[in-house]
């Protein structure tokens, strides 16, 4: 019975996520600082689970970091997201997957605002109509490209080649999950697990042998704060915030992140290193860092794919301990290479974050 | 009488976002704003919730209204369904409309977000690219993203990005035809506008003090008075 109770509490956590045929838009964030894992995103999709997904070259950024620095009104931001919505409809879509949780936080702030207003939507309309001559149908399903993830982890699973489990130890790997505000935060019915209990990323962790890390601040925000971050005056905000949660989550000693949100996953590499630079302070074993991965990069490694192919040269924190204990081959020589194997020569090294 | 309270009200921030608040201070309990800095969502929802003009009048002159991150996570928590975040937006955008956020530090910045974002919102039909993220303007980024900088086309190439060119795949070259779609949108909506508005009461501002704008934009970059934590 009680078992049944709590299956019947779970429903509400929830969400449809369509089976097939996704319109995917690209993130500003993650295109520029893990471009890797849109590229790897794309191939596990075509590739290993045989969707349909079409990149619309026209697609252009939503403009949300500029809504959320607030120098984008919110009828601008509407009426770039409708022509969004526009191309998904002449393409012959309905399945809209956003890379990216601060768009995936607006498709959703929009589609609820256009519901609770319906005068709202026909002047954006109107608007879209005047500037581009276009017209749309709101997308028939919304998931965040990690709730794509999520719906085929067992499709994963069943090509696994490198589970998340220590190959010394035989024990699972410690993993922190960060889902990152927008994505339940404002609409937690839209997030599976809502913003209480996350469970995109953790149904990933658990169906590929990893161990999830409830720790205290795990629904806090990394720091990015927008003007917080954007503005160099500010940093400090941004900084303070990731450095609540590394200090969190280190007693747990996990073995790696996975953040849903591209700018989650950047600030909380790039903050170790500015952290050990400000204060010598390092967050994992023996002078390195907490390895951190975007959720396509977990995926990526555990179906084999080559750790310098899917862009993890380009993460400040060494990813080669976490490597090492997956067992997973690597060449460290072509780390610092381009497509051609030539040696672009190697990065500095920080003063105190080993990373090699 | 009551113009700023008026022209409040009719923000769909603020309809979403103010029902009615209970001064239970839950959301100054969640955010990471407070616990940062010299700030406090639930007396501003509540002096919002007061209706009065002169309150209003201070509020969008002051700095207090640019703390606020945005990460909505008061949205989640409030018992009364306010999203006082969502007020925070509704202020900030009466305040640029009013032209009073140039008289406060964290106010002025918006002239800095206005040249780092919509700048290249309107050239490259991104809010960032990684050639805006310039290791001397971020240094907290450290030297693996150096290396990226300096070896960028070669990185980009090497994990399958399309940087800069056209066609499909990541960091792309939007096409002229859907980047004259993106500035007629800004057109259209009063995008441009207001920016053109956020970019004259900063001239404006410049001017009183004698700045030109380029070192206005790196004061309204780097200036730190540390009053604000």
């Amino acid at each position: 019975m009680e078992l049944l109770g709590k299956e019947q509490i779970w429903k509400e956590y929830q969400k449809e996520i369509a089976d097939n045929n996704y319109f995917y838009a690209r993130s500003c964030i993650r295109q520029t600082f893990f471009p890797g894992s849109e590229w790897v995103y794309l191939d596990i999709l075509r590739n290993k689970l045989h969707k349909n997904v079409i990149d619309d070259p026209r697609h252009t950024t939503c403009t949300g970091i500029g809504y959320h620095s607030d120098v984008v009104p919110i009828e601008t931001i509407m009426t770039v997201v409708a022509r969004h919505f526009a191309l998904m409809t002449e393409a012959g879509y309905e399945n809209l997957t956003p890379s990216c949780i601060t768009s995936f936080g607006i498709y959703t702030e929009i589609l609820d605002t256009w519901e609770h207003h319906p005068e709202i939507e026909e002047k954006i309309r109107e608007y879209l109509y005047k500037a581009t001559r276009r017209e749309f149908k709101k997308p028939r399903n919304l998931a965040h490209t990690s709730d794509i993830i999520y719906k085929f982890r067992n499709e994963i699973a069943s090509q696994i080649l490198h589970p998340l489990k220590n190959i010394h130890t035989g024990r699972p790997l410690k993993v922190v999950d960060h889902i990152g505000c927008h994505y339940a935060k404002m609409f937690p019915s839209k997030g599976i697990g809502g913003a209480e209990f996350p469970a995109v990323l953790t149904g990933m962790i658990e169906a590929w042998g990893g161990e999830p890390i409830d720790y205290p601040e795990r629904r806090h925000c990394c720091g990015f704060g927008f003007r917080n971050y954007l503005v160099m005056a500010n940093r400090g905000f941004s900084v303070a915030n990731s450095k609540k949660k590394f200090e969190s989550m280190q007693p747990y000693e996990p073995d790696f992140i996975v953040a849903n949100c591209p700018g989650c996953a950047m600030f909380l590499d790039k903050w170790q290193y500015t952290i050990s630079e400000m204060e010598g302070i390092t967050y994992g074993a023996n002078g390195y860092g907490i390895p951190v991965l975007t959720y396509e990069e977990m995926a990526a490694l555990v179906l084999g794919y080559d750790p310098w192919d899917i862009g993890l040269q380009m993460h400040q924190v060494a990813v080669e301990p976490l490597l090492d204990k997956m067992g997973i081959p690597y060449d460290p020589d072509k780390k610092y290479c381009n497509s051609r194997g030539e040696s672009l020569g190697a990065p500095k090294c920080p003063t105190y974050l080993k990373i090699k | 009488m009551s113009e700023l309270i008026e022209k409040l009200k009719q923000d769909i921030h603020y309809i979403e976002g103010m029902n009615s608040c209970m001064n239970c201070g839950v959301c100054t309990a969640i955010c990471p704003a407070a616990e940062f800095y010299n700030y406090d969502p639930r007396t501003i929802v509540e002096s919002v919730q007061r209706n009065d003009e002169e309150t209003i009048r201070t509020l969008i002159h002051s700095d207090m209204i640019w703390y606020c991150g945005e990460c909505m996570s008061c949205k989640t928590r409030c018992p009364r369904g306010n999203t006082p975040g969502l007020i925070i937006m509704a202020l900030r955008k009466l305040a640029q409309d009013e032209g009073t956020f140039v008289h406060s530090e964290k106010g002025r910045q918006q002239y800095a977000l206005k040249r780092v974002i919509d700048t290249h919102i309107l050239e490259r039909g991104y809010c960032v690219t990684p050639d805006l993220v310039k290791p001397e303007m971020h240094p907290e980024q450290g030297p693996v993203w150096e290396w990226v900088y300096d070896h960028m086309d070669d990185v980009m190439e090497r994990v399958h990005a399309n940087f800069r060119k056209p066609g499909e795949g990541a960091l792309r070259e939007i096409d002229a035809e859907s980047m004259d779609e993106l500035h007629k949108i800004f057109d259209v909506t009063g995008g441009t506008a207001f920016l053109q508005n956020i970019q004259t009461c900063s001239e404006k501002k410049a001017a009183e003090t004698g700045t030109d704008m380029e070192d206005y934009f790196l004061h309204t970059y780097t200036d730190n008075n540390g009053s604000h934590a």
